[in-house]
């Protein structure tokens, strides 16, 4: 395990300097993105399927409201027509001991308070520095190997994918230089997936975006469903940062830590800088 | 070796959920604050994506039109939708028989048109998608004369660079009233084939609570952009002089000028 003193390996330069400055631009843009797009859901904190907005007709399968229970206002969320009470969560909060019908707590929002004009001016700059973090990270990593030796996996890493997850269900991690299959599987579909998907879905919310490229918001089924696939994205890229932030803290957080801040990673002894004695056969 | 490992976890995990939480409450608020550097360094995205959409749109390029048969329910009406104030009202208890729109400005003939007068103008029928700046959108049928005609009529000087609508309706109350809603755009989408001076929402004459008599369709923008109750249209070189100069009241209370997204 990682931090067994006794126990060490080399320290090898693993993470290049694009791949760290590009990772913790993620990390600052994803924030803000997230805190000011709730901040812009609080708006209208429904879901809808198709080209438009059901007012006259439902075609909402999410929803998050506030209602009266006698004179007790009460906080719910409704999916596919299945209602919880979410008080103090979601639809009603607490504020200065009174219950506020509003959607999320002040510190899940960017403002705190609701406003959505700054709301949107949070998010229109961070997804701009997001589209250019992407495109940076393409382009570096095209360049300095990253995409083609850690990110795309090779048929022998789909080989591994067994024993891979059996590995990851016991939480016993190798430490070398390269990826495991799941990591690279996981980085590409956040990569090549998820942020294309979330970026081009945000796009599609835009009228003027809607009139040069109407086949685009009509490729996703309409403008009403593209903002639920944006929504949808939004929650797998949460998902994934759990997951990635446990991954870290079960393989040693301060190696990895390390790895993504300096370059700089512990591997375990016996994986000395490259395990594998011809990685690339075909370039010898 | 475990236990202690999993107790250590279990530390981190909570010392970085915590520390994570922390600065959520209310750090980021100067965002909000409509006066300071952080916004303003903040604002320059809007410039880009205004800077961008006018490179990438032209001028030409037209918003998804829809067919009669997407008309599912009656246009949602937001905002103001039954103004009170007195001048309006005595226009809808004379069925806006008094009205006239006033073309002013950078104009080298100012106009006072009557609603026959624009109503026997070319006009323009489409049906398209509005979506409010909240997140929803709503399919209908709109209208009315293409602004391009009046602008046309009226001989725009060439320093003008924005066309200002003026509005009946007032917002919240001050000590000196209501604030006047207003808005601006370019000539870019003022020349637009769709902007148009909509009279008429899915084949009836505008109802009040959608902007009568007169409403803005500005289809390649949000619907905070399409004015209604509209009284007046300015061309000026400058958006100085109206409201707090931010070119609309939402964009004087913190709403980006340039709506296309």
């Amino acid at each position: 395990m990682a931090g067994v003193k006794t126990n060490k390996g080399p320290l090898i330069y693993r993470q290049k300097l694009a791949t760290r400055i590009t990772h913790w631009l993620w990390v600052i843009c994803l924030f803000f993105l997230l805190l000011s797009g709730l901040q812009i859901f609080m708006a209208r904190p429904d879901l809808y399927i198709g080209k438009q907005s059901g007012f006259a007709f439902d075609n909402s399968f999410f929803t998050i409201g506030a209602a009266f229970e006698g004179s007790a206002m009460r906080g719910f969320t409704e999916i596919f027509g299945y209602r919880f009470d979410t008080t103090g969560w979601l639809g009603a909060i607490w504020v200065n001991g009174n219950l506020q019908g509003k959607s999320f707590p002040g510190w899940l929002t960017i403002p705190s308070y609701r406003d959505l004009g700054s709301g949107r001016v949070v998010h229109f700059f961070f997804a701009w520095l997001l589209v250019a973090t992407l495109l940076g990270w393409l382009i570096s990593s095209l360049v300095n190997g990253h995409l083609r030796r850690d990110i795309l996996p090779k048929p022998s890493d789909i080989r591994r994918i067994g024993p891979d997850i059996a590995a990851h269900a016991r939480l016993r991690f190798s430490h070398g230089r390269d990826y495991n299959v799941l990591q690279k599987l996981s980085y590409a579909s956040v990569l090549f997936i998820a942020l294309p998907l979330i970026i081009v879905t945000g796009l599609c919310m835009s009228p003027g975006v809607n009139a040069m490229m109407p086949w685009m918001v009509d490729l996703f089924g309409g403008r009403q469903t593209a903002r639920t696939i944006h929504f949808l994205t939004m929650l797998a890229l949460v998902a994934f940062v759990f997951v990635h932030i446990v991954m870290v803290l079960a393989a040693g957080p301060l190696n990895e830590i390390r790895s993504i801040v300096t370059g700089w990673y512990r591997t375990d002894p016996g994986l000395e800088p490259d395990p594998a004695p011809a990685p690339e056969p075909e370039t010898t | 070796m475990r236990p202690l490992d999993i107790t250590r976890r279990r530390f981190l995990t909570g010392a970085t959920v915590a520390t994570a939480a922390l600065p959520l409450s209310g750090c980021f608020d100067a965002a909000g604050r409509r006066d300071g550097t952080v916004r303003s360094v903040l604002e320059y995205a809007n410039s880009l994506t205004y800077r961008v959409q006018r490179l990438l749109l032209g001028s030409n390029s037209l918003a998804q039109e829809f067919s009669q048969s997407e008309i599912r329910q009656p246009q949602r009406p937001n905002g103001s939708t039954n103004p009170q104030d007195a001048n309006y009202l005595a226009h809808v208890a004379s069925d806006f028989s008094n009205y006239r729109l006033a073309v002013t400005g950078l104009v080298e003939r100012n106009l006072s048109l009557s609603l026959d007068e624009i109503r026997n103008m070319p006009s323009r029928t489409q049906i398209t998608r509005h979506d409010c700046v909240e997140g929803w959108s709503c399919i209908a049928q709109w209208t009315g004369a293409p602004l391009a005609g009046i602008l046309d009529a009226a001989q725009v000087k060439s320093q003008a660079r924005f066309v200002v609508f003026t509005c009946m309706d007032t917002y919240g109350s001050g000590f000196a009233g209501g604030v006047p809603y207003y808005e601006s755009i370019d000539l870019a989408d003022a020349r637009h084939p769709q902007t148009i001076l909509a009279y008429g929402l899915n084949g009836e004459t505008l109802p009040v609570a959608n902007g009568a008599p007169l409403r803005v369709r500005v289809e390649r923008q949000l619907g905070y952009k399409m004015a209604k109750y509209i009284s007046g249209i300015e061309l000026t070189a400058t958006l100085d002089g109206h409201g707090q100069g931010k070119g609309g009241y939402w964009e004087d209370n913190g709403y980006d000028w340039f709506a296309g997204i």
